[in-house]
């Protein structure tokens, strides 16, 4: 028997212990909730909320469970910048969920935006000037 | 990047858009445990940000609390941190060696002095200076040296900042901590055995970002990180509410992921941020793959009675054990028990 085919073996029968684990923080659902009153104020044209999801603590399984909670929206967009980043629209319209990657696809930040639009999608100035720059040059080439 | 330039100057030069700094500046402000508000802040912080210079220093360590900084997530946020520090002296991990490496330490303390981050891992022995020597240099000559004209001191890991292993009874070096030898300089102390990779990169780029130490906890420690002990994080709270616990590590209740409080956890008595920021990425923790918390990260956890007693059995082991040291100091004529109970008073003194 070769490493792999060894390796392998043990893999499953590492399955056949009987692992159940039943654990939950109960945080998912005050946090649903949080983004609720959150999502409140910002139709009340109040400013919108940042929620961390690295500084929650969550049982293993708790992070899909809040994902599958949000659901999927209308808009779904990626940009690479320093790595790549995933934006989401959740199915409640104004809940966002921003996931920040690094160049290994690591995850480095993980948020849920309560806005109308995350600012990161948005052009920002300093690349506007940029790009005029670089577009008046070319012009003149 | 050179040392004349801002951060912020030393990105737009690598390409890099504004877009992609305020998602570093988002995560940075993530690693230092800041809310999200912060992020604002932390771009203009960092957009002005210059170079600071760092000296490393190892003494009496395993490598371990470097080992973890260099397995941390490497790329993006951590390594564009180490791009704009410029780690002038890291014995482990630098090219030059002897008189070379030396030089750079002294030019880089003398170019640089008042300003510098000095960083220290491992703990200082004083029974006999020889017992731990850089380039012939002793630990506690190379310290007061180096720390004479720093900015302020990082004790990475639980040796530096409280002495750690080397310290544990009966302590045979004289091992000591940081702030038991320097008492005029802000001491930032980053406990753990070791760190969580991402606390040390945290605390330098707070210091980067700032340029002034965070708020600090009793110990010394970062409030941001160690403000909240692993238990009120832990997900595995609620079945200590119930009263539900694992009793050994192969029955029911570990199979279904109850409390491990019955087989030493110290979790109850452990202020580190493991339950939230994890390890390797973020994957698990000890807690999560069914290990109690050893306390790694509080003062003299090696000499704390046990990993696997239970924090209610005592500091300094359960009433079984106390009663089987009175029997074997009946039976010798000497007051085993007595001496057990003295130390645990001490122990408590000290405490208090």
């Amino acid at each position: 028997m070769d490493k792999n085919e060894s390796d392998s073996e043990l893999m499953s029968s590492l399955e056949t212990i009987p692992v159940n684990v039943e654990a939950a923080t109960g945080n998912v659902e005050p946090l649903l909730h949080e983004i609720r009153h959150a999502l409140k104020r910002l139709a009340d044209g109040e400013k919108g909320t940042t929620i961390d999801l690295r500084g929650l603590p969550l049982a293993p399984g708790e992070e899909e469970r809040i994902e599958a909670a949000l659901g999927e929206g209308e808009v779904r967009a990626e940009l690479q910048a320093l790595g790549p980043t995933l934006v989401e629209e959740t199915s409640y319209p104004g809940v966002w969920l921003v996931t920040h990657r690094n160049a290994d696809d690591v995850v480095i930040a993980r948020m849920i935006e309560v806005t109308r639009m995350p600012e990161i999608l948005m052009s920002q100035r300093e690349d506007i000037l940029r790009g005029i720059n670089k577009l008046e040059s070319e012009l003149q080439e | 990047m050179r040392k004349d330039q801002t951060l912020g100057e030393y990105l737009q030069a690598q390409g890099v858009s504004r877009r992609g700094f305020l998602k570093f500046c988002s995560a940075t402000a993530s690693l230092m445990a800041l809310p999200p508000s912060a992020a604002a802040q932390v771009a203009d912080a960092l957009a002005s940000a210059r170079r600071p210079s760092v000296i490393w220093l190892s003494f009496q360590e395993c490598t371990g609390c470097t080992e973890s900084l260099t397995r941390s997530h490497a790329p993006t946020v951590e390594s564009l941190i180490f791009d704009v520090i410029s780690l002038d002296y890291h014995h482990t991990l630098q090219a030059a060696a002897g008189h070379g490496a030396e030089a750079a330490r002294m030019a880089a303390m003398e170019e640089n002095a008042g300003k510098y981050l000095l960083v220290v891992d491992g703990s200082i022995p004083l029974a006999n200076p020889a017992f731990s020597t850089i380039a012939g240099i002793s630990n506690l000559d190379m310290l007061t040296e180096t720390a004479a004209n720093a900015a302020a001191i990082v004790a990475v890991g639980s040796c530096a900042a409280f002495g750690g292993l080397p310290n544990a009874q009966p302590n045979p070096t004289g091992a000591v901590s940081v702030s038991d030898i320097i008492k005029d300089k802000p001491i930032i102390n980053v406990s753990g055995c070791p760190p969580i990779p991402v606390v040390i990169t945290g605390v330098l780029a707070q210091f980067l970002t700032f340029g002034k130490i965070p708020e600090l906890d009793h110990l010394g420690r970062p409030a941001a990180f160690f403000g909240q002990n692993i238990h009120d994080r832990c997900y595995r709270r609620p079945f200590y509410e119930r009263g539900e616990f694992a009793e050994t590590f192969d029955d029911e209740g570990a199979r279904k992921g109850w409390c491990l409080y019955k087989l030493g956890c110290k979790g109850p008595t452990t202020y580190n941020a493991c339950a939230t920021l994890k390890w390797n990425e973020g994957a698990s923790f000890p807690i999560q793959s069914g290990h109690g918390c050893i306390g790694c990260s509080e003062p003299n956890f090696w000499d704390k009675g046990g990993f696997y007693n239970p924090i209610s059995a005592g500091n300094w082991g359960s009433r079984d054990a106390l009663l089987g040291a009175a029997a074997a100091g009946a039976a010798l004529g000497i007051g085993s028990a007595i001496a057990a109970r003295r130390r645990q008073k001490k122990a408590q003194e000290t405490t208090i």
